[in-house]
């Protein structure tokens, strides 16, 4: 069997409970297709960065999903019905992370911020005017 | 501090730039994931484009990682695709 990740986003005005319900019911057709989840993690209500179907929030799950792909196609065609949810995805992975994902990690991180790494100076402005010269 | 920075790579050796590596690779480098919205924030712009890498110094391969990895956050509503 195949192992996915899965996102959606349910509409902000329905409650926790609900997602709660609505994960069960999406997982009771991943198992009716010989699948089964093995990681269910509901990061909460949280801004999205723009407006999806005029919503400005919008409720956040992962499913981590070890199934055939018919039975993650069926779950998707119920999804698309579906009017709580604005938007899903799937992604097929190679191995499925344990333990929390980065999004739930987040608050630990915040408390360690000293190091950034990350991207070098770019000088004063930033794609301002002219452009740098290439680096080698 | 275009300026400053430019005084002090000019004091070090005139016109040459210490080589940068890809933050992606070697020894306990992050993993590229569209869930970590932290890490990806630092290669875009204030504007919510991707940064090139010859600017980031990501390789070749990991900057299309990275890119791909951006876009999805962006389709799940958690990274901009333009910020104005």
């Amino acid at each position: 069997m195949a192992l996915y990740e899965h996102i959606f986003l349910a509409r902000q005005d329905v409650s926790a409970q609900q997602v709660e319900e609505l994960t069960n019911a999406l997982t009771e057709v991943l198992v009716q297709g010989g699948g089964k989840v093995t990681k269910n993690e509901y990061w909460g209500l949280k801004s999205l960065s723009y407006r999806i179907k005029k919503n400005r929030k919008a409720h956040y799950s992962l499913l981590n999903i070890d199934a055939p792909s018919a039975a993650v196609t069926e779950m998707e065609r119920q999804m698309r019905i579906n009017e709580d949810i604005l938007r899903f995805m799937t992604v097929r992975v190679d191995e499925l992370e344990e333990g929390p994902s980065a999004m739930m990690q987040k608050r630990d991180r915040d408390d360690r911020d000293g190091e950034r790494g990350g991207r070098p100076d770019r000088g004063g402005d930033r794609f301002g005017g002219e452009r740098r010269p290439r680096r080698f | 501090m275009a300026i400053k920075d430019l005084t002090t790579t000019q004091a070090r050796r005139p016109f040459q730039r210490r080589r940068k590596t890809c933050p992606f690779s070697g020894a306990n480098a992050p993993k590229i994931d569209y869930k970590d919205v932290r890490l990806l924030s630092r290669y875009v712009s204030e504007r919510g484009k991707i940064v090139p890498s010859r600017i980031t110094a990501v390789s070749a391969k990991k900057q299309r990682e990275l890119a791909r990895a951006i876009k999805r956050a962006r389709f799940i509503g958690i990274m901009p695709y333009a910020v104005n």
